[in-house]
């Protein structure tokens, strides 16, 4: 067999938990490369959820998700400078409105003190207040300060890029088909791209990642997808709404529908669970927004729906374990699986990433790289410089003076940027991840066409070539000939 | 870069084109307006269609050939300057507007006053909440509508639109001659929100159906439009379950509603009106901060460019005026409401001397709630009827305009009405 | 004698009269309704030989922009206007072009022009 490429690790899945993983991986002495199917990374699961930086009171104390949890929330607080993440560290409140659920919160405050998780405190309606003045109907609630609200995307992208700045590989667009074996060890990995020879795989295939187990020969657990379903405000919104991240109290079920801010100052609500069988279903259902602007009404009467921008929905993969599935797998020699990676995994991810990775340094031996480049270039977004910055940046390149996304004031010059750079955008969704441009309240209806024309500039490629996501999302076509037509 | 304007124009549409000319007739000597396209003349450029301009310039005429119009009038005249490719990042309470553009970067205007020319934007699917999936296909009318008609290019292939305003009506049409395949029309109101004359020239003419009182309940597609389910609604827009029916299309685009681009207003905190979602104006177009003024869709959505000139005209007249301190101080503030049927009036407000000069241009621009006929729009002021106009049709979707006589300024109490009697 | 009335919105203008016509054997013998002159002979012409205008683009080169807006000089009939469409799908231009230059002229034999709706200059 014929390799296209020889990698000591290849990591499968370019979402939150895969990238954290390469990025751990880059540290050491190893040759890493991270294959995902989608044209871009943060494609699943990472590019619809709540952004939360959760304090770790949820989980029971023991299981994998606490650990995780707790440990991830304090290396975010260090990745936040190193990669100059996009966080916002608002705190968390979990809200009580009667008796019952003020009850609960004192469980949730034990179990987040077991967990580790510091500064844990109950407050009363008077100090939620304070805080949000539109919880006019809460009780007393759950103040946790050391979670937050992130940039998901970002974070991914910013995971990928620093760990391609210390020799790791990205390849995008590349599905995997299989592996090969010899005496049950795996060897490689069998790609849409061609065959890439592994001494180890880590599967962070998301809710795919049973599929990936079960093609290496794991079929000890399984994957379910649990659709989550947001909408989210216009910034004018949120003086109606709230300015940090507001859980309800939670229930035997789940975590509930919260109303949270994000790290640019929308609101969104939501997000419902509700299990379903297919893993490509990312439809918004009426049904779903009723219930989550019913649930969102209990703890905010006054929403202002007239200032929704956008509904989504994010596939979550909650696995048949119950918990986190991190580490080797004991029936495929060389297979790491970090899969079930449902909520608390984005905050859990850079640990997960540690975890995995130190544990394939110790089993192959790496020594920790001496040069490992842990700061990403600082890159403030131009709405956030000062006049003299914006200034100055614009006399360095004549593209930071055109704004090309008038919502979010995003410049032809960040966008370029964007595309230029390692891990870059390929898509519009994909500048807009990066940049924000088409984020704001015109959803990309200004700024749409034009990042279109820019991609299909800088990558040299045809207009009717560029995708808005995943393949065969073309945005645009050539127009009909003079022969030619529909009727 | 910092230089005392004497009204400086946020927006080279036809309001700011508008309000430039008529604020240079007026005696405004340093005039500057500013333009985030690539070109003035705003939304008009993508607007190839005709039908503008038959009250403004008396003749038939496409939207680039008003917009070219309006550039004439203000070419070549060393009073006016233009500046394109450059965006308004802030307007500050002391008339200070920070702009940005690629050659000239970061500029620094002060002006003795502000026209507010911002236009307006569209609607797009998230505000409306359509279920479904995300895929790519999903377009506001006037995106695609750009793209047809400047970059060259299609939005797909088999098209549904949803809504029945005029962009989405002309879109119907243009995609038809481009030799695309339109659908349907859906529209959730039981009467169309466009132009008569849209109706038949745009959708009868070429056969394409148009469903009122229908809503699309789902977008089908991962990657690209595959298709919509459609269902019927009640009175209350919600979809009667067991109507619904599938639509086969690639596309679908959006005319669904048009949102004064107010952003730089609510920075400015003016008084704005929930109901245009624009700012609160006096008969001079002045807004409630001193010295600024808007015009055009940024204060209403019009259905007519010549309406939207005719109201800059106002604002340019009275900002060069207040700029030159040729205004006379106001005395008292008089409410306009809109009662009985009227959704909306602009101005919200006349500013009145005691004696008002008989040249004092009162004019209103309304529109209705519901469809009517054979209906009187009175305009009273306590019990003075200052104004009765028989209307043989009012539609929500076509703007009326009526302006007070000169004879009646003596009768105008501290609040006017504007209504229908039916 | 067969009388017919039909009931019809004038398009002429954005106004959109509701036009009341009378139509004797094919012949239309009053129109009312209408606010100006233009009704009266849209009336006429939309039940015996309906016309419309055009607008579409061309392709243009050494422009700023690949398209040139145009607009029929005068009103075609309705059932050619696709045919019309569709034959300035293959015409290409080259800048500059000055609004109201005429770009097809007599369109496929129907005796009215295409011209230009705008300027375009030519662009380095």
């Amino acid at each position: 067999m014929e390799f296209v490429k020889s990698a000591d690790v290849v990591v499968i899945g370019g979402g939150i938990v895969g990238t954290a993983v390469l990025r751990e991986l880059s540290k050491y002495d190893l040759k890493c490369v991270l294959v995902e199917k989608e044209p871009d990374v943060a494609l699943g699961t990472t590019k619809a959820n709540s952004a939360i930086l959760h304090a770790g009171f949820d989980a029971p104390t023991g299981s994998l998700k606490a650990i995780t949890n707790v440990r991830g929330n304090r290396l975010y607080h260090e990745l936040e400078k190193e990669l100059d993440l996009d966080i916002k560290w608002t705190g968390s409140l979990v809200a009580a409105t009667t008796d019952e659920e003020m009850q609960t919160l004192q469980e949730l405050m034990q179990r987040g003190r077991a967990n580790g998780v510091e500064g844990l405190q109950i407050l009363t309606h008077e100090e939620v207040v304070e805080q949000e003045p539109n919880l006019t109907t809460v009780k007393g609630a759950l103040w946790a300060p050391s979670a937050g609200v992130c940039w998901p995307f970002g974070a991914a992208i910013a995971f990928a890029q620093c760990a391609v700045q210390n020799g790791a590989e990205v390849i995008r667009d590349c599905k995997v088909l299989g592996f090969i074996k010899e005496e049950g060890r795996i060897t490689g990995v069998e790609t849409t791209k061609g065959v890439i020879a592994a001494k180890y795989v880590v599967n962070a295939a998301g809710i795919y990642a049973d599929e990936i187990a079960k093609l290496a020969g794991d079929d000890s657990f399984t994957i379910t997808p649990r659709k989550g379903e947001y909408i989210l405000f216009d910034k004018t919104a949120c003086s109606s709404l709230v300015y940090g991240v507001v859980f309800p109290t939670p229930t035997k079920k789940s975590k509930g529908i919260l109303v949270c801010t994000t790290t640019h100052g929308n609101t969104f609500i939501g997000p419902n669970a509700n299990e379903q069988e297919s893993k490509e279903d990312h439809a918004v259902t009426t049904g779903g927004m009723n219930e989550i602007i019913a649930s969102a009404r209990k703890l905010i009467p006054n929403l202002p729906m007239g200032a929704a921008i956008t509904e989504f929905a994010g596939l979550r993969a909650v696995s048949s374990t119950g918990d986190f599935i991190i580490g080797p797998c004991d029936a495929v020699p060389g297979l790491y699986n970090a899969a079930g990676m449902q909520s608390p995994g984005l905050t859990a991810a850079p640990a997960v990433g540690e975890l995995i990775a130190n544990e394939i340094a110790r089993v192959s031996g790496a020594a920790k790289k001496a040069d490992f480049k842990a700061a990403l270039p600082k890159k403030k977004s131009f709405v956030r410089m000062t006049a003299s910055e914006q200034a100055e940046k614009i006399a360095e390149n004549h593209l930071y003076g055109r704004v090309i996304c008038r919502c979010e004031t995003v410049t032809e010059g960040e966008i370029v940027e964007a595309i230029n750079s390692p891990v870059g955008a390929r898509t519009v969704d994909g500048v807009k991840r990066r940049t924000r441009a088409g984020m704001g309240r015109c959803q990309g209806g200004f700024c749409g066409p034009r990042v279109t024309q820019i991609l299909a500039r800088e990558l040299n490629i045809p207009i009717p070539d560029v995708l808005k996501e995943r393949a065969d999302s073309n945005m645009f076509y050539e127009k009909y000939p003079v022969d030619g037509g529909e009727e | 870069m910092s230089q005392l304007y004497d009204v400086i124009i946020v927006g080279g549409g036809p309001a700011g084109l508008s309000a430039a000319y008529s604020a240079w007739q007026n005696g405004a000597k340093k005039i500057i307006v500013i333009e985030r396209d690539r070109e003035l003349g705003g939304i008009l450029q993508q607007c190839i269609h005709n039908g503008f301009g038959l009250h403004h310039f008396k003749e038939e005429l496409t939207g680039p050939g008003y917009a070219h119009r309006c550039i004439e009038l203000i070419k070549d005249k060393p009073e006016i300057e233009t500046l394109v490719d450059t965006m308004v990042l802030d307007v500050q309470s002391n008339k200070t507007v920070i702009a940005v553009n690629p050659e000239k970067g970061l500029l620094k205007l002060e002006g003795k006053t502000v026209i507010l020319t911002m236009g307006c934007r569209e609607r797009t699917r998230g505000a409306i909440r359509i279920p479904g999936e995300r895929p790519a296909g999903v377009f506001t009318a006037g995106a695609a509508q750009r793209m047809v008609n400047m970059e060259g290019y299609l939005p797909g292939h088999k098209i549904v639109i949803l809504g029945s305003g005029d962009i989405g009506l002309i879109m119907a049409r243009r995609m038809s001659l481009e030799g695309c395949k339109v659908q349907a029309c859906l529209e959730i109101c039981p009467f169309s929100n466009g132009l008569t004359r849209n109706i038949v020239q745009c959708l009868n003419d070429y056969n394409i159906p148009l469903y009122l009182s229908h809503t699309i309940v789902a977008i089908h597609g991962e990657e690209r439009v595959t298709g919509i389910t459609v269902a019927k609604v009640d009175d209350h827009m919600t979809p009667i379950p067991g109507t619904e029916f599938d639509i086969e299309c690639d596309t679908v685009l959006l005319s669904v509603g048009l949102i004064p681009e107010n952003e730089l207003s609510r920075g400015l905190d003016l008084a704005m009106n929930p109901l245009t979602n624009g700012p609160v104006v006096d008969q001079h177009r002045e807004t409630s901060l001193d010295g600024f003024f808007a015009a055009g869709n940024v204060v209403h959505v019009h259905d007519l460019v010549d309406f939207v000139s005719e109201e800059a005209e106002i604002a340019g007249k009275y900002a060069a005026l207040k700029a030159q301190g040729k205004l006379a101080a106001d005395n008292r503030t008089v409410t306009v409401k809109a009662v009985d049927g009227v959704r909306t009036c602009v101005p919200q407000q006349l500013t009145l001397p005691a004696a008002i000069p008989a040249d004092e241009k009162i004019k209103l621009f309304m529109r209705v709630a519901a469809p009517h006929r054979k209906v009187k729009l009175v305009v009273k002021s306590g019990e003075n009827t200052l104004l009765s106009k028989p209307l043989p049709v009012a539609k929500p979707s076509e703007m009326i305009a009526v302006e007070i006589p000169a004879a009646k300024f003596n009768q105008i109490g501290d609040e006017v009405t504007v209504g229908l009697v039916l | 004698m067969a009388v017919e009335t039909r009931v019809m919105n004038c398009i002429m203008c954005p106004m959109g009269c509701e036009l009341t016509v009378t139509i004797e054997n094919g012949a239309v013998t009053n129109v009312t309704g209408n606010t100006c002159p233009r009704g009266a002979k849209y009336a006429n012409d939309e039940v015996t030989a309906p016309k419309r205008m055009l607008t579409s683009t061309v392709a243009i080169e050494g422009g700023a922009l690949p398209l040139l807006p145009v607009v029929s000089a005068n009103v075609l009939p309705k059932e050619r206007i696709l045919d019309c469409a569709r034959y300035l799908r293959g015409v290409k231009l080259h800048a500059p072009v000055k609004t109201g230059d005429v770009v097809v002229e007599n369109i496929l034999g129907l005796g009215v022009n295409i011209v230009a709706s705008r300027d375009m200059e030519l662009h380095q």
